[in-house]
């Protein structure tokens, strides 16, 4: 019992330490914050442009919606990349890595804590996002299943916390540009997960490579909650595939990153300097 | 408290090894090259074949100038990097095999205050204290004990590190490092950097952590001085290798200056390694390969 609440007071300890950072930077937080309401905008503005573009009559609210959805679960799922692999490289930076790495917790609490701050701050992000365009372009979410799509969005974040871990590893590696090499696997996600589109416009084998994506099953469980108001039953069938892909993902995650925290043990690439 | 293998010994090094591979590259030519002759990766052994014991309560000195292994051979002992070869025991336990035993024993001040600079000193301390399994309050509770002991007033304890002065950033470091109470506290140049006053309240404090608490400490330096006065036992290193061993007096009564001065261990180490301290300091390490 009392290394669990020990472990407990240490996940606890990243959430706190990135609130308290969020509150030195909140002028950033504004900016970032706008520019994300902005950029979510700028796609649902396409299924309203729509019409325009193809001179026929589509349903321009279904389209909105559509995108709405991807853009929500795109900036989700960066959210918990950015950050994630962001406070890996930000303690590589100040220099702390080496402090935190030495504390007698283990790899699994120092993640879960740093993850679970990521989702916390992912959700509200994502609430704000959905709040603005709702109001912007006065959507009717009256028959959606609001609820279950956060049900759908949870299940889908411990798929998504695996792969942030996982990406952790690059600044872990690479002090210099490792942060921004995550963006990769972001990239590939975007492309194969059906964020803008259905995932059958893809080439076959991109089609195969999309059914190991989290961000596939999330989209496909939100867009059947808020566009089809299906219930919680219904979306059984995504969830599913979802917390099998959590169950893998999570411990493969702690894993890679035990064995990238070795090789950069091994080979002395901890320190500051790299 | 984590029950000791050992009792009596708080860090035992036997015959370690640890070597880094850099490569060495011409300019201007892409890293998909074959390489010329003259670009094969350098090896710099940082630790060649180490062995020391450190006893209980001890403060340990290893003296030697920069790029000589201080660093690296603390950095092995805080599980911070895998020796190649040879075995470190902290109170009995293996850093390699029982690394989380180790972790719970030792705390580690570096040269370099790391922090999260626009955070205060109180908010990296709690973040400190936390992943050692304090309660918020308790921790809180120390903190403050800890920075007036130090002489921080309360109101620096709030501001963000970033407006300390280096010698205050390094009193709130070395605070986070006695907050968790390690029997083995390894101080890497902790008063590197700090002017007089600072570097005497530093020295004054490493003093009472052993005379007051259960501690042992293995302090790095290229200060002289400071190895003599605080330093029960000195090891000195040269280009990651132990040359010698024991007591500042009997160190120092191994060689005799030529002007029949009392001797230093500046003069040691010019006895022992045929080259001044000073001269060494911004030597690149020894290549061996």
């Amino acid at each position: 019992m009392s290394t669990l609440i020990r472990e407990a007071r240490a996940s606890y300890a990243f959430v706190e330490r990135n609130i308290n950072l969020i509150k030195r930077y909140w002028g950033w937080e504004i900016v970032w914050l706008s520019y994300s309401v902005a950029n979510s905008l700028a796609v649902t503005y396409i299924g309203a442009g729509m019409g325009y573009i193809s001179g026929q009559t589509v349903d321009t609210q279904f389209l909105i919606m559509y995108l709405l959805i991807g853009t929500l679960v795109w900036h989700f799922l960066s959210v918990v990349f950015d950050v994630v692999s962001e406070t890996v490289a930000w303690e590589r930076w100040e220099g702390t890595i080496e402090y935190t790495l030495m504390a007698p917790i283990s790899r699994f609490t120092h993640l879960v804590g740093t993850t679970l701050f990521s989702l916390i701050y992912a959700f509200f992000h994502t609430a704000v996002i959905l709040a603005a365009v709702v109001l912007f372009f006065r959507l009717d979410l009256s028959g959606a299943n609001l609820g279950g799509a956060a049900l759908v969005l949870l299940a889908g974040s411990v798929s998504f916390i695996g792969l942030g871990i996982v990406a952790a590893i690059l600044p872990l590696l690479f002090p210099e540009r490792g942060a921004q090499m995550t963006h990769v696997v972001q990239a590939v996600l975007l492309l194969v997960s059906g964020i803008y589109y259905p995932v059958e416009v893809l080439p076959d084998w991109l089609q195969l490579v999309s059914r190991l994506s989290p961000a596939t099953y999330v989209l496909r469980g939100m867009r059947a909650a808020i566009l089809d108001g299906a219930p919680l039953v219904e979306l059984r069938a995504t969830a599913l595939p979802l917390l099998v892909l959590g169950v893998v993902l999570v411990p493969l995650g702690v894993f890679v990153f035990q064995q990238a925290e070795r090789f950069a043990k091994r080979t002395g690439r901890l320190s500051r300097d790299g | 408290m984590l029950p000791l293998k050992d009792e009596h010994v708080a860090l035992r090094l036997v015959d370690v090894c640890k070597t880094f591979k850099r490569e060495k590259r011409r300019k201007g030519r892409w890293p998909w090259q074959a390489p010329h002759a003259d670009e094969t990766a350098t090896l710099v052994r940082a630790l060649d074949h180490v062995s020391l014991e450190v006893r209980r309560h001890e403060i340990f000195g290893i003296l030697g100038p920069n790029g000589s292994g201080k660093s690296t051979l603390v950095r092995v002992v805080s599980t911070l990097l895998l020796p190649d070869s040879g075995r470190v025991e902290v109170f009995g336990y293996d850093v390699v095999r029982e690394e989380q035993a180790v972790k719970r024993l030792i705390n580690r001040v570096s040269v370099e205050a790391a922090f999260f600079k626009k955070l205060s000193a109180m908010e990296n301390l709690i973040f400190g204290a936390r992943l050692y399994g304090l309660p918020g309050a308790e921790a809180r509770r120390r903190i403050v004990a800890i920075l007036e002991r130090l002489g921080l007033d309360e109101e620096a304890t709030y501001q963000p590190v970033e407006d300390l002065s280096r010698g205050m950033q390094q009193k709130v470091a070395i605070a986070r490092a006695f907050l968790t109470q390690p029997i083995l506290l390894l101080l890497d140049e902790p008063t590197t950097g700090l002017d007089p006053r600072s570097r005497r309240e530093v020295q004054a404090f490493v003093r009472e952590l052993r005379d007051t608490h259960d501690a042992t400490i293995l302090l790095t330096t290229h200060d002289m001085q400071e190895a003599e006065q605080l330093c029960d036992r000195v090891a000195i290193i040269d280009r990651g290798r132990i040359v010698a061993s024991g007591t500042p007096a009997a160190l120092k009564a191994q060689v005799a200056p030529p002007d029949g001065a009392a001797p230093t261990l500046e003069d040691v180490f010019l006895a022992l390694t045929g080259r001044p301290l000073v001269e060494w300091a911004d030597e690149e390490k020894e290549v061996v390969a």
